[in-house]
């Protein structure tokens, strides 16, 4: 991986928000000193090399009227790829991470509906034959990822 | 977002979840496939956004990609009288990505305040986790630091 100072810039940029307008690459190309084709290039390039995992409107499941959690699994080591199988096939599981304690699979579920999470967990339960800890949002104190390079 | 997820919007979330265009126009573009004007598709975007359906549209890094091999899901028994107040704090500092209160799951998991903290290696991690002790003071009576090792699925929301 080989990022000169316009891949970083782009990087940098794209994450605090992008334009709504008719040309919005060509709007933060100007920004940034560049011109739109090598926006767009460089941009596509990123996320093919998934230097980048995504790019495009973040939803917030709640807000559009959904359910979402945090859970997590203690799952024995001899069944770990199966069971990331299992639960990676459920289109809700919008982010899985492996994490090094007795508690090793944590999994972000978003959902259509509220009373949705509780059927997935109680799906994933019954596959798995583990039991999900559900660890729901009380409080939000801060959300808001900027990863600079 | 069941019955209150107009057709326009379930239409919208399902041709933009997995990304924007990488193309001039991505809001015509966008536009001619749900057969809109652009006009109603950027009003539409606008005001997802202003009301908090959409946080913002942009890029999402990975971390491992960019160097950042430590990524910690720091966790912590906080007092509940004081967590509020605290967690507030801690969610200001600069190197917090996300911090919440979430429930305790007794006996196996008794904290209550998870903190995301990322750096280059785990130095660094274990510095920045350092702070988050400083401000806990007496209020943080357990704590426990997991690291990420390996990214299972990173897709996001998927409408079905």
């Amino acid at each position: 991986m080989n990022l000169d100072a316009l891949d970083r810039a782009i990087i940098n940029r794209l994450q605090t928000g992008f334009p709504i307008c008719a040309r919005p690459y060509q709007a933060v190309a100007e920004e940034l000193g560049t011109d739109e084709a090598e926006l767009l290039q460089r941009l596509e390039k990123l996320l093919a090399q998934q230097i980048l995992s995504r790019f495009g409107p973040m939803y917030h499941a709640e807000k559009l009227g959904g359910g979402l959690t945090l859970a997590a699994l203690a799952v024995p080591a001899a069944q770990f790829a199966a069971v990331a199988a299992q639960v990676n096939a459920f289109p809700e599981v919008a982010h899985n991470y492996r994490r090094d304690h007795t508690l090793n699979m944590w999994f972000v579920l978003a959902t259509e509906t509220p009373a949705r999470i509780a059927e997935v967990i109680a799906e994933i339960e019954k596959q798995t034959g583990l039991p999900v800890y559900n660890l729901p949002k009380e409080t939000e104190y801060f959300v808001g990822l900027q990863l600079s390079v | 977002m069941s019955e209150s997820l107009s057709s326009i919007d379930r239409a919208l979330i399902a041709a933009t979840q997995s990304g924007l265009p990488l193309v001039p126009k991505p809001y015509h573009a966008l536009a001619a496939q749900l057969g809109l004007t652009a006009e109603a598709i950027m009003a539409r975007l606008s005001a997802m956004q202003a009301q908090g359906m959409i946080r913002r549209i942009a890029a999402v890094p990975n971390h491992y990609a960019l160097g950042y091999q430590a990524n910690g899901m720091s966790v912590w028994d906080v007092v509940d009288a004081e967590i509020d107040r605290l967690g507030a704090q801690i969610g200001a500092l600069s190197f917090v990505s996300h911090c919440y209160r979430r429930p305790r799951r007794l006996p196996q998991w008794p904290y209550n305040l998870f903190v995301m903290v990322h750096g280059l290696d785990r130095d660094e991690v274990a510095h920045k986790v350092a702070q988050i002790a400083a401000l806990l003071g007496e209020a943080g009576r357990g704590q426990q630091l997991l690291y990420s090792s390996q990214i299972l699925k990173k897709t996001g929301l998927r409408l079905v």
